[in-house]
């Protein structure tokens, strides 16, 4: 294949990465915690629309609605319960928490829908773009269109709207917002609620591209998104794409060019020496202690 | 307006708050004097919701507002200007403003950003800077023109003057007069003990968590104990 082919193949996965990494640096922005359940919530996006669409056989736009529907609620379920609770504990114990709301959806999953590896079909059609002898799928093009679309989407929503900046207010000072009549807790409850919900067709996305799911198909996703977020800046909406879409093609890049066996430790190094450089990654501002 | 009925507050096991009993009529200037740690902000922070006391009541008009969550007052007509001004730091000038005006009609918050700006000239030249970079100043101005975009009729300030130059402690003093007069109610927390009972109709002496004195504005400026304690002689 062309270096432009694993290029574009790279920011295909790049911007399903950044759409994830979306999710973990917003909850963080807000609620200044590492959600680790949420590269789960991917998982059970992507079993939602496959019961919808291969299990049901009803058109794959219901899947996809359905999936970010329930991921929804699950994220705001998760909150309100796991969450919500430790808002004052120390972040260890909110650490943990999010581990074990993490095993809890693995684990639920593999009750539910066994812990067989299952066929997922692409929930786009197959075709192919041709431009001279270079070709690119339908579903990578489609991933890339649509993550682009909800990164301006969120870019502006954050930016502009009313929520947007009460968001941004409540990630700054959440006593100074609730002063301000912002219902802080709601305001949580909706970050959770868009990150979810971005999980979802971010899970869709990837079982399109990997062709099947089990109950550990969030993992490795999850963390590698984190890592991007990481990259660019934990907190910083900007960091999560731009980290998103560079761990993409670094990663495509060096399993095509370096060795598929070392491609993640590979990713990770790059992580560590970004921190030694810049700490607060490539995006990201100081961070103001206060007590 | 505004009743306090025996408050005791704490932090975990720090009493901060020892029955404290405080009342602030329609018009008033009322202010909050006493040394640093005495609970002056424990007790703004308890009317307005962010901490609450485990006994007696708060009631502002008739209602017992005890257990309402803090967000849910600003609709009430209260606003509260923490101390230290805690404005947001990463957004413009405006959409601090605009942060002010969340629970306000939609229709009526332009206007009220003129009134603001009209208030504090040097804030509107600067409408779409970060307040980050606002001096200090201009900081504890937009603070309090936030706050004004609620329309409130009850204005609770923790240490407005805190760390200005005299200058613009003067015009600070000025806009709470203006404000009083234009017909707000003013709870006032203030280390400058002089400036605040010189303005304030009736004032509280915050001692370790109690009140140990209040009286008229005048009547403590020129009590001895107070003299002593506060006035610097
Ligand atoms: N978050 C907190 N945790 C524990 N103790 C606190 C906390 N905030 C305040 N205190 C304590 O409660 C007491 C009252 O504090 P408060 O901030 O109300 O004082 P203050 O009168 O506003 O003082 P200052 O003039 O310095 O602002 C102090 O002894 C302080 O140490
Ligand atoms: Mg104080």
């Amino acid at each position: 294949m062309s270096l432009i082919t694993q290029l574009i193949d790279g920011l295909s996965l790049g911007s399903v990465y950044a759409v994830i990494a979306l999710g973990y640096t917003m909850v963080y922005g807000i609620a200044k915690m590492l959600n680790f359940a949420h590269g789960d919530v991917i998982m059970v996006g992507g079993y939602i629309c496959y019961e919808i669409m291969v299990s049901a056989g009803m058109p794959s736009i219901l899947g996809i609605l359905a999936a970010m529907v329930v991921c929804t609620v699950l994220g705001i379920t998760i909150e309100r319960f796991a969450y919500k609770p430790l808002r004052k504990a120390g972040s260890l114990a909110v650490l943990i928490t999010a581990i074990g709301v993490s095993y809890f959806l693995q684990n639920a999953a593999m009750l539910i829908f066994g812990s067989e590896t299952k066929t997922f079909t692409s929930v786009v059609p197959s075709f192919a773009l041709a431009i001279k002898d270079l070709s690119i799928s339908g579903l990578t093009l489609v991933t890339i269109v649509v993550s682009v679309v909800i990164m301006i989407a969120l870019t502006l929503f954050i930016k502009k709207s009313k929520i947007g900046k009460a968001m941004r207010a409540v990630s700054e000072d959440k006593d100074a917002a609730e002063l301000m009549g912002i219902n802080v807790n709601s305001t949580i409850s909706v970050t959770f609620a868009i990150g979810s919900a971005l999980a979802a067709i971010a899970g869709v996305l990837l079982c399109s591209t990997s062709k099947g799911i089990m109950p550990t198909t969030g993992s490795m996703p999850g963390i590698k998104a984190f890592t991007a977020a990481v990259f660019g800046g934990i907190g910083s909406i900007p960091g999560a794409m731009v980290g998103g879409l560079l761990l993409g093609v670094i990663e495509t890049l060096s399993k095509a060019y370096i060795s598929y066996e070392l491609t993640d430790a590979i990713v990770f190094a790059i992580l560590i020496v970004v921190l030694l450089v810049r700490p607060t990654g490539l995006f990201g501002k100081k961070i103001n202690e206060k007590v | 307006m505004l009743k306090v009925e025996n408050a005791n507050v704490y932090y975990g096991k720090i009493h901060a708050l020892k029955d404290i009993s405080l009342e602030v009529n329609e018009g008033e200037i009322v202010a909050l004097i006493g040394a640093n740690g005495a609970g002056k902000s424990t007790t703004l922070k308890t009317i307005s919701g962010l901490l609450r006391s485990k006994t007696g009541s708060i009631v502002l008009f008739d209602e017992n507002i005890s257990h309402t969550e803090a967000h849910k007052l600003v609709s009430k007509g209260m606003a509260h200007v923490p101390e230290g001004r805690r404005i947001f730091l990463q957004m413009t000038v405006l959409e601090n403003l605009q942060m002010g005006a969340y629970t306000t009609k939609a229709s009526e918050v332009d206007a009220l950003i003129e009134d603001v700006f009209e208030r504090f000239p040097r804030l509107k030249h600067r409408k779409n800077q970060i307040a980050g970079t606002l001096s200090g100043g201009e900081q504890q101005m937009l603070a309090m023109g936030r706050a004004l975009m609620s329309k409130p009729k009850l204005l609770m300030l923790d240490e407005p003057s805190m760390g200005l130059a005299p200058i613009l402690v003067k015009q600070i003093f000025d806009i709470i007069k203006e404000l009083h007069a234009a017909g707000t109610t003013i709870l006032l927390v203030e280390q400058n003990a002089e400036m605040a009972l010189k303005v304030a109709d009736r004032a509280y002496v915050l001692e370790s968590g109690r009140i140990v004195l209040s009286g008229t504005g005048k009547e403590l400026a020129q009590s001895d104990a107070i003299k002593k304690a506060y006035l610097g002689g």
